[in-house]
C-alpha cells in the first residue's frame, strides 16, 4: 500500500474533528439534552425558540395529554453554547460583512487586527532584550551562571498575575497589555536562546579559533550564524506562546481587541460569533506560523532541519 | 609472529632515502615540543613529550587509543592548555590558538551557513584580507583541490571525503606555518581514505607546508609520514621516533615493499607491547553461551 498523500493527511486532521463536531449538531439522538420549543401549546411558560431540558419537556406534554391540554411541540437541541457549524460559518461571513449591531460595537477585523498589534508589540519589546541576552547567556559561561538562576525562579511567575500591577504602573490600555505578553514571553525566551546557543556544535567554534578567529568575531561570525536556523523556530514557538497570553492580557485594564469582542457576543449569548473569533485566532496563529516556516527555509538554504520538514 | 621472514630492519635507509633526511634535518624546525606534560586532575594524560619538526616534514604521531595523542594535536593547537613544558612554533612559544597553526579535525567542521567558496575564505575574511583578494584565492585553492565546481554548494551537499578537502583547503588558505591534522579520514571508509591519502601527499608536495598528522591507522601513518612519533598510553609517553625508509614519491604500490612491511611490523610491535596492561581491550570477553548455537564452527 502506497502511503498516503501527506496533504491528504492534513485535511483528514482538521476534517475529522469537524465530522465529530457536524455529528453533535446534525444528528439529532446524538446528544442533544435540550428541546427547542416550536409551539408553546398549553404550558404557559413555554415560550416559542425558548431550550428548555428534554426531561422538563417530556414531563409538561406527559401532563398536557393527561389534562387534555394542547400538546407543546418542539425538535431536540443543543444548549445554546454550541452552535452547529453552519451557523459559525455565517456567523464568520456575517462579522466581515455586516455592520456591528450595538452603536459602541466594532468590526472582528477591527478588534482582532488591534490584537495583533498589542501581539506585536509584545513579543518585539520581549525579543529585543530576550535574544542578546539569551545569545549571552548561552556562551558566555559566567553571564549564564548570574543571569539563569534569577529568570529560571521568574518564569514561575504566571505573567497575569502581574496584571494589577501593570496597570498601577502603565495605565488601562494598551500598555499593561503589552507588560503581560512581555513578562509571559520574556523569561522563557532567554532560557531557551541560551539553550539554544549552547547547542551550538562546540567543534566549530573551535575551527573558527584555528583560523584566526577571536573575540566578538567568534561571536558575530560563527556563534549567531550557527545558531540562527534554530533560533528563528525558537522565536516561532515563542510567538506562539505569545497568543496564549493575548486574551488574559486583553481582560487586564478596559477588555479590548478580540477578547472585547469575544466577551461582547458572549453577553448577547451569541455564540456562534464568539466561536468564529476564537476560530480566527486558531486561523491567524496557523497561518502566520506557516508564513513564517516558509520564509525560514528561503532564509536558511543551508538548514536541513527545515529541509526535512519542508 | 615468529615466522623467520627475512625482512630488512626497519633502520636499514637506501642512500637516497638517507639523502633525503639529511636534507630534512637541515631545515629550519618550525615546532619544537620540549618536556610537554597534560594534566587533568590528578591523571598524567601526557608525560615529558619532546619532538622537533622541520620545514616541510610530514610527522604523524600514532598510538594506541588513550596514548593522548588528540590532547596533543589539541594543545599544539592551542586549543588545550598544557601543564608542563614549552611547545615553539618559529622559537616563539604558543599561547592559545592562532592562525599560524591551521587544524583540520575528525568531526566535519565546516561552517554548514557558508557556501563552499566562503569556508575557504573564512579565515582570510575574519583576518581582514580583502573580499575580491579572498575570494581569488579561495578559487585557487579549490582548484588545487579539484573542487572548484563545488564553490557554490553548501557543506551538506558534499560527500565526507569532500568535506574534508575543503576543510584542508580552509585551513591552508589561511597560510600557517604548520598544519595540525587529527584523524581527519577517521570517519571516511576505506576507498575514500586511501584516495585522500594520495591527494594530500600531492597537496604537501606542492605548497610549502609543514604536517603533523595524528593516527592510529599504521598504513597511513607509514604512506604519509616522513617520520613516526609512536606514543605509548597511561600516561602519553614518546615511545620511539621512526624514520620511515620508504622512498618518495609514494604510491600505493609501495604497500608491499619491503621496507614497509619491516616499518609496519616494528610499529605493530611497539603499539602491541605498550597496549597490553590496563587498557580496555584486555578485559577477557565472556565466554558464556546466552543461546544455544549447535555446532561448534572450529
Amino acid at each position: 500500500m502506497r502511503p498516503p498523500d501527506k496533504r491528504v493527511l492534513t485535511l483528514l486532521s482538521f476534517l475529522l474533528p469537524l465530522a465529530v463536531w457536524s455529528a453533535v449538531s446534525y444528528v439529532p439522538f446524538l446528544w442533544h439534552p435540550q428541546m427547542l420549543i416550536s409551539d408553546p401549546g398549553s404550558v404557559d411558560y413555554f415560550q416559542p425558540g425558548m431550550r428548555i431540558d428534554r426531561a422538563t419537556f417530556a414531563e409538561e406534554a406527559a401532563q398536557a395529554k393527561q389534562e387534555n391540554r394542547a400538546l407543546p411541540a418542539g425538535a431536540p437541541a443543543n444548549p445554546i453554547y454550541l452552535p452547529a457549524p453552519h451557523e459559525v460559518l455565517r456567523a464568520f461571513y456575517a462579522a466581515f460583512t455586516t455592520k456591528p449591531e450595538t452603536r459602541d460595537g466594532v468590526w472582528l477585523h477591527q478588534s482582532l487586527w488591534h490584537s495583533i498589534q498589542v501581539i506585536f508589540w509584545g513579543f518585539v519589546i520581549s525579543s529585543a532584550a530576550g535574544v542578546p541576552l539569551g545569545i549571552l547567556c548561552g556562551s558566555s559561561r559566567l553571564a549564564g551562571k548570574i543571569c539563569e538562576p534569577f529568570v529560571e525562579f521568574f518564569r514561575y511567575l504566571p505573567a497575569p498575575a502581574f496584571g494589577a500591577l501593570a496597570v498601577a504602573i502603565l495605565g488601562i490600555y494598551d500598555g499593561p497589555k503589552i507588560a503581560i505578553i512581555v513578562i509571559g514571553t520574556f523569561f522563557q525566551q532567554v532560557l531557551i536562546i541560551a539553550n539554544t546557543t549552547r547547542k551550538l556544535d562546540y567543534a566549530l567554534v573551535e575551527a573558527a579559533q584555528t583560523l584566526g578567529t577571536k573575540g566578538v568575531k567568534l561571536l558575530t561570525r560563527v556563534v549567531i550564524p550557527g545558531i540562527l536556523p534554530d533560533l528563528y523556530r525558537d522565536q516561532r514557538i515563542l510567538l506562539g506562546w505569545a497568543w496564549t497570553y493575548l486574551i488574559v492580557a486583553e481582560l487586564i485594564g478596559t477588555t479590548t481587541g478580540i477578547t472585547w469582542f469575544i466577551t461582547q457576543q458572549a453577553r448577547y449569548q451569541h455564540f456562534a460569533n464568539v466561536f468564529a473569533a476564537i476560530f480566527i485566532i486558531g486561523i491567524v496563529g496557523l497561518g502566520s506560523d506557516q508564513i513564517l516556516a516558509l520564509l525560514g527555509r528561503r532564509l536558511f538554504p543551508w538548514d536541513r532541519a527545515t529541509e526535512k520538514t519542508a | 609472529m615468529s615466522g623467520p621472514r627475512a625482512l630488512p630492519s626497519y633502520r636499514d635507509q637506501t642512500p637516497e632515502v638517507r639523502e633525503r633526511f639529511d636534507r630534512l634535518k637541515a631545515r629550519e624546525v618550525i615546532l619544537e615540543v620540549k618536556n610537554l606534560s597534560k594534566r587533568f586532575g590528578d591523571t598524567l594524560a601526557l608525560k615529558d613529550i619532546g619532538f622537533t619538526t622541520h620545514r616541510r616534514e610530514f610527522l604523524c604521531i600514532i598510538g594506541p587509543s588513550g596514548c593522548g595523542k588528540s590532547t596533543l594535536a589539541r594543545i599544539l593547537a592551542g586549543l588545550e592548555q598544557h601543564s608542563e613544558g614549552e611547545v615553539l612554533l618559529d622559537g616563539k612559544p604558543v599561547r592559545g590558538p592562532g592562525r599560524d597553526r591551521g587544524m583540520v579535525f575528525q568531526g566535519y567542521t565546516l561552517f554548514p551557513w557558508l557556501t563552499v567558496k566562503r569556508n575557504v575564505m573564512f579565515g582570510l575574511s575574519v583576518n581582514k584580507v580583502g573580499k575580491l583578494e579572498a575570494e581569488r584565492e579561495a578559487l585557487q585553492w579549490l582548484q588545487l583541490i579539484g573542487l572548484e565546481k563545488f564553490a557554490d554548494s553548501y557543506p551538506h551537499q558534499l560527500s565526507g571525503g569532500m568535506k574534508q578537502r575543503v576543510a584542508i583547503a580552509r585551513a591552508l588558505a589561511n597560510q600557517p606555518r604548520i598544519l595540525l591534522m587529527d584523524e581527519p579520514f577517521g570517519a571516511l571508509d576505506a576507498q575514500t581514505r586511501c584516495r585522500m591519502q594520495t591527494h594530500l601527499l600531492e597537496i604537501w608536495r606542492k605548497i610549502d607546508i609543514t604536517i603533523v598528522f595524528i593516527t592510529h591507522d599504521l598504513e597511513e601513518a607509514i604512506f604519509l609520514a616522513d617520520r613516526i612519533l609512536v606514543l605509548k598510553p597511561h600516561p602519553g609517553e614518546v615511545q620511539e621516533l621512526i624514520e620511515v625508509p620508504v622512498p618518495r614519491p609514494r604510491s600505493s604500490g609501495q604497500i608491499l615493499s619491503e621496507e614497509f612491511l619491516a616499518t609496519k611490523a616494528r610499529l605493530e610491535e611497539l603499539i602491541h607491547s605498550s597496549s597490553h596492561g590496563e587498557g580496555e581491550e584486555d578485559y577477557p570477553m565472556m565466554m558464556t553461551r546466552l543461546t544455544p548455537v549447535g555446532d561448534d564452527v572450529e
